[in-house]
Parts: structure tokens; C-alpha cells; sequence
């Protein structure tokens, strides 16, 4: 009896033990320590928000403040909690509308991106056909570049060819297919793990390519076009310099471009900044949390047989 | 119902060589046609070929009458059975079993009656609103068989249906592949690694080897009369035995025994013995005039009504299958008798089997 109480009592000592031995290895702290690196701004932000100022500076300092107020200024807390900024944003400035353009052109951006990229993964999966290795690499050697480097290019086109500058249209066009490359990745690594008999028993039962493709495919394929939607989605919505250059019309802008003019030459509204930033990646957090469940299996589908 | 019929069909993957080189085969209006041969053999490759997944490189293929070659897969008129199920994963068993009628645009009515008899034949009317993952792999069978039913179709194709099942399923799902055959009497042809499945579905049995058809005929027929080695040694279990035996024009000898042997005139020297395992008697029960061969015991199976021992002698080796079970002692010595008559010849080079009564008749002379 006695020793099955002190058997009982070790085990559930144990897990405290294991769990303080944990809490107390460099891993942690090494972890701790990144974890705060990235969160250390955010605070920032969040702070700044809250505060209803538009000054970067949180708490006023006097000259001779001892050093325990200058490590407690380090900490970012505002010194009254409000929504002004928020309110301000939202009713004084032009943000409601930027976010409604933002939303437009992302969503927009999504459906084409995933119009094109499916069928296009598709046929890179499953069809044999002249060029569709090339054209597999020469996707993959474009995102190899960094973005900038197409700033000039894009601009070419979009603006001064096809005269689409100052439209949403070409920032669609422009989001929809830089994103391409890394979506029709996305899609045939997920698509070639699809069993290939499931189409075949398809097709000899009848249905054509089409049918096979909306009514197997696309249902079987919905992580990995969650995963690649959300993608499209974010690429469009965060995007600033294409944005910035391509669109010159204040009432047009999206929402990136918009925020800039909180914190320019003339202006340093660091709180509207901030509150704005807030309300912009809303959305996108949202979108996170409502597709987590296929996240995980989508990304690693992709990721393993891309 | 249809019959199929191979005209010099060949398959050529890309450039490299013909996986099917040439193939003639019929199979009959409501004949259950089993292929069988070795991993790698074109088996599913002919298979596809009929459905129409795999071109035809060259040749013809028929069926019921009508040149296929250039026909799609959806207009053949054909249900395929595949290894791993190839159901339709977020659909239930109803969709799965409706999907080819709703393509082809049957009447809701009669989509619903077909699938709910092809769901009671096969026991899986509970089952309509389950998800196939929700299903053990019995049961998916059952929901890919189901799937092939209920569109009547002109010929059914298995490849390989039961080999992810355990053992006790495959005979189970085996007795229900069976059941519908006779009762649907449609033509099918299954491939399979497993001759038991063989043996006991096959109308007929097609044997391939490297693409080319070895023998076709009635499980009986391929048992009983194999024309080459391949053949012997592929049906039966464990195979037949195969003796090198030289032929000096007078008898055959090998390490073994010596037979005298009538007609060995014309034949290669080098010949090949065939003996099948459950042909092999305890000496002391065989009639005098049997011939006798003494070997130590290397490997005793006992498979409790019978048991398979592993013999060496000299430098061959061979198998009996013998009654009961007795017990033995790794090494010992034991002295077989067999019946001359069930000896088959075959060419030692041409791996064909020599028939003519000569061979037999000749044998049991002695
Ligand atoms: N798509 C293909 N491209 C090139 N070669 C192929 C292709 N499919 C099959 N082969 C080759 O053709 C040969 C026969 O293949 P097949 O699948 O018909 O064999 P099998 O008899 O069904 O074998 P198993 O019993 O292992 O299923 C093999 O050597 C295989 O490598
Ligand atoms: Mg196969």
C-alpha cells in the first residue's frame, strides 16, 4: 500500500520536475528570447495604438531620470488606454474606403490567382505535354528574383503598354500573376498526391476531364487551395510599392499606400500609423484563424512532394 | 456482353522495349478470364489496355465485334476494379455508387433503385452515408465493386482487387466476386498475383511471362497439361519439381535415379523432369514397380493435414507433399516412390514442354 502511494506521488512529481528541468534549459531561453524579439515591436505597435497619441514617445522622460524610469520607458505602455486613434482613422480619413479597395483588389486577386492556377496545376500534373518541364523550371527560376527587380519591367507593361495604370485592373493582373509561380507549385504538389486511379475509375465511368476536375479534383484539393488562396490573398493585400507606383489616385489607393501618408514628410501620425496597421492585418488574422484546420495539412502536402 | 479479342496487340512504353509484345488472346462472351503472371509481366498493362488507360501501340483489339483501338475510355462500356479502391474519398458510398450514372445523365429514379439493389447484393445498404474513409478496406471493395455494378457495363476489369485485403477477407470478398460473376454472367478479366484466386474464379487462366502468353486454358487444363516450365512451375503449390536430366539416347539420369526411357531418340540432350510435389509417396507404400529416390531431410513444413518436405539429393533438390504427419529429424534419410506416370519432359533449352504419348508411355516401361 504504502509503496504504491510514494509510486503514485513520483508520478506526479515527475512532470513537474521534467516541466521546471524544461523551463530552466538554454532551449527555452533561446526561445524566450526570439519569441520577444518579435514580439517587442508589435507591443510597440499595439501600445501606440492605444494611446491616442501620435508621438513615438510613449512616457516623457525628464533630464534626470533615475535609470530604473529609463529601463521602465523601455517597456511599452501607454499611459492612458483609448480608442481615439481608432475612431480618427476610421471617421476622419479616407481609411474605410482604402480598405474597401484593398478588399477588392485582393479578393479579386485570389480568384483570378486561383482560376489560373489550378487549371494550370492541373495540367502540370497530370498531362504530358511538350515544354512542361521548361515552363515547371521557369516558374521556379522567377521566384528567384526578388520583387524590386520586376518593379521597372511591371511598370513597362502595365502602365505604359496596356495603359492600366491608376486602375485596379492592372494591379489585379500584376498580383494575380506574380503570385502564380508559387501557387501552380503549391497546387501540383498537392495534385500529385492525389491518387491518379481515383480520375481514371472517373473517366471510365464517363466523366470528362472538365467534370473529373471540378467535381473530384477541386473538392479533394480544398487544404491545398485554402493554403494557396490565402496566399494570393496576402500578397495582394500587404503589398505596397507596386500599389504606390501604379496608382495615383488618392480615392483608389489601397491600403498599404494609404497608410504611408500617415507617416510622411509632412505628417507623423505614428498613432493613426498604428491603429491602421491594426485594422489592416485584422482581416488577414481573421482569414488565418478561419482556414487554420487546413493549413497544416495543406502546407505539408505542398511542401513534401512540391 | 461482349467478347474481347487480341490481335497481335502490342505495348510500347516510350522508346523502351515492348512490355507487350505481340499479343493474341480471346476472351469469351461471360467467360472470367484470370491473368496471371510474375511482378512486371504487362498484366495491368494489357488490362489498362482494355479499358482504354494505355494505348495500343500495335495490333487490334475487339470488343463485341467493334475495332477499339481509337475508342475512349468512357465509351467502351467498361467498369475497372481497382488494387487500392480508387473511390471517390468525400463522397459517400451512395454518391460513389451513383457518380458514373449521374455522368451519364441517368433518370434520379432509376440512379436510386440501382444503387440500393447493388448496395443489398453486396451487404452494404447500412453503410449509403458513409464516407469511403469511414469504411475498412472489406468494405471498400465492396463499395468498388458495387460502383462497377450498378452500371451494367459490357465487361468488368479487376487488377489485382484483393491484394490489400488480409487473408480472411480475400477468401470472403474471393466467394462474392464469384456470386456475382454467376450471377451477373458478365465477362471479366482479372489479373492476379495469388493462384489460388486464380485457380478458383478463372473460367479460364491466361499465363504471362515477360508480355508473352505462356498457356491459356481451364485451371484443370493449365494444372494437368502445362506446355513449358513456366507454367508447371507457376501453377501449383509449391511448384512442380524440375530434374536436369541428361539423355544418352537409352534412359535419363541425374544424380538421382536413372529411367529407363523408349523414345529418346531426336531429343536434346539435356533434358528437364517434371514432378509434381503431391506425386511423391513414401516408398514403403508404393507399388514395387515405382521408381525410388533417396534424399536427406533439409526442411520439414507441416501444414497439419499434410506436410511439405524439403529434400536434397546429390546436388538437386526437390519437394514432397506428403499425407499426415510424422515426425522427422533434420538430415535423416528418406526413400520416396512416385508413379512414372505422372512425369512430364520438357526440353532443356527451349524450356517446352516434349509430349506425345512417347514420353509417358515411355517412362512407364520401366
Ligand atoms: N507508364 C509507364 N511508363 C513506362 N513503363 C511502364 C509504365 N507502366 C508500366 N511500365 C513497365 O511495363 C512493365 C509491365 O508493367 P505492368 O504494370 O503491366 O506489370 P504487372 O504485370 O501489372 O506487374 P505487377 O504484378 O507488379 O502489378 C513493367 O516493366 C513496367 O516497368
Ligand atoms: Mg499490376
Amino acid at each position: 500500500m504504502n509503496t504504491m502511494i510514494e509510486r503514485l506521488r513520483e508520478g506526479r512529481t515527475a512532470p513537474v520536475k521534467r516541466v521546471l528541468r524544461d523551463i530552466f534549459s538554454w532551449r527555452f531561453a533561446l526561445l524566450t528570447f526570439s519569441a520577444l524579439i518579435v514580439v517587442y515591436p508589435l507591443l510597440w505597435v499595439v501600445s501606440l495604438a492605444f494611446s491616442g497619441q501620435q508621438s513615438l514617445t510613449l512616457v516623457q522622460l525628464s533630464h534626470d531620470a533615475s535609470l530604473r524610469q529609463q529601463l521602465l520607458a523601455l517597456i511599452p505602455l501607454p499611459e492612458v488606454w483609448t480608442l481615439d486613434n481608432f475612431r480618427a482613422v476610421l471617421t476622419k480619413q479616407p481609411f474605410l474606403r482604402w480598405i474597401g479597395n484593398s478588399l477588392v483588389v485582393a479578393l479579386a486577386t485570389t480568384v483570378v490567382g486561383l482560376t489560373l492556377s489550378c487549371t494550370a496545376a492541373y495540367a502540370f500534373s497530370r498531362f504530358r505535354f511538350a515544354g512542361r518541364q521548361r515552363g515547371l523550371t521557369l516558374f521556379l527560376i522567377s521566384q528567384m528574383f526578388p520583387a524590386v527587380l520586376m518593379l521597372i519591367p511591371l511598370y513597362v507593361i502595365v502602365v505604359q503598354w496596356l495603359g492600366l495604370g491608376n486602375s485596379w485592373l492592372g494591379l489585379i493582373l500584376v498580383y494575380a500573376i506574380t503570385a502564380l509561380p508559387f501557387c501552380v507549385w503549391m497546387l501540383k504538389g498537392y495534385f500529385d498526391t492525389l491518387p491518379y486511379e481515383i480520375e481514371e475509375s472517373a473517366l471510365l465511368e464517363g466523366a470528362s476531364r472538365w467534370t473529373i476536375f471540378i467535381r473530384i479534383i477541386l473538392p479533394l484539393a480544398r487544404p491545398a487551395i485554402a493554403v494557396t488562396g490565402l496566399f494570393a490573398f496576402m500578397t495582394a493585400w500587404n503589398e505596397f510599392i507596386l500599389a504606390s507606383i501604379f496608382m495615383d489616385d488618392e480615392s483608389l489607393y489601397t491600403v498599404p499606400v494609404g497608410l504611408r501618408f500617415f507617416v510622411s514628410d509632412y505628417a507623423s501620425e505614428w498613432g493613426y500609423f498604428a491603429a491602421g496597421s491594426i485594422l489592416v492585418s485584422l482581416p488577414v488574422i481573421l482569414l488565418f484563424l478561419s482556414l487554420q484546420r487546413y493549413l497544416v495539412s495543406g502546407l505539408s502536402a505542398g511542401a513534401v512532394k512540391g | 456482353m461482349a467478347n474481347i479479342e487480341f490481335r497481335g496487340v502490342s505495348k510500347r512504353y516510350d522508346d523502351g522495349p515492348a512490355t507487350v509484345p505481340g499479343l493474341d488472346l480471346e476472351i469469351r462472351d461471360g467467360e472470367f478470364m484470370v491473368l496471371v503472371g510474375p511482378s512486371g509481366c504487362g498484366k495491368s498493362t494489357t488490362l489498362r489496355m482494355i479499358a482504354g488507360l494505355e494505348s495500343i501501340s500495335s495490333g487490334d483489339l475487339y470488343i463485341g465485334g467493334h475495332r477499339v483501338n481509337d475508342l475512349p475510355p468512357k465509351d467502351r462500356d467498361i467498369a475497372m476494379v481497382f488494387q487500392n479502391y480508387a473511390l471517390y474519398p468525400h463522397m459517400s458510398v451512395f454518391e460513389n455508387m451513383a457518380f458514373g450514372l449521374r455522368v451519364r445523365n441517368f433518370p434520379k429514379l432509376g440512379i436510386e433503385r440501382r444503387v440500393r439493389e447493388a448496395a443489398e447484393t453486396l451487404g452494404l445498404s447500412d453503410l449509403l452515408h458513409r464516407k469511403p474513409g469511414q469504411l475498412s478496406g472489406g468494405q471498400n471493395q465492396r463499395v468498388a465493386l458495387g460502383r462497377a455494378m450498378v452500371r451494367d457495363p459490357q465487361v468488368f476489369l479487376f487488377d489485382e482487387p484483393l491484394s490489400n485485403l488480409d487473408a480472411e477477407l480475400r477468401v470472403q470478398m474471393r466467394g462474392v466476386i464469384h456470386r456475382l460473376h454467376h450471377q451477373l454472367g458478365t465477362t471479366s478479366v482479372y489479373v492476379t498475383h495469388d493462384q489460388v484466386e486464380a485457380m478458383t474464379l478463372g473460367t479460364r487462366i491466361a499465363i504471362l511471362n515477360g508480355g508473352e502468353l505462356m498457356q491459356v486454358g481451364t485451371p484443370l487444363e493449365l494444372y494437368n497439361d502445362p506446355d513449358n516450365t513456366f507454367v508447371a512451375g507457376f501453377m501449383g503449390s509449391p511448384p512442380m519439381n524440375l530434374l536436369q536430366v541428361v539423355n544418352d539416347g537409352r534412359q535419363l539420369s541425374c544424380d538421382l535415379l536413372t529411367l529407363p526411357h523408349a523414345q529418346l531418340q531426336g531429343l536434346n540432350r539435356e533434358l528437364l523432369l517434371g514432378l509434381r510435389p503431391e506425386k511423391l509417396v513414401y516408398a514403403s507404400s508404393a507399388p514395387a514397380n515405382w521408381p525410388r529416390l533417396t534424399g536427406n531431410i533439409e526442411l520439414v513444413e507441416s501444414l497439419g493435414a499434410e506436410m511439405l518436405v524439403h529434400l536434397r539429393v546429390g546436388s538437386a533438390q526437390l519437394v514432397a507433399r506428403l499425407a499426415g504427419l510424422r515426425a522427422f529429424s533434420l538430415g535423416d534419410a528418406l526413400e520416396l516412390a512416385f508413379d512414372p506416370a505422372a512425369l512430364y519432359l520438357f526440353d532443356g533449352a527451349s524450356q517446352q514442354r516434349i509430349r506425345a504419348g512417347s514420353a509417358k508411355a515411355g517412362v512407364s516401361q520401366c
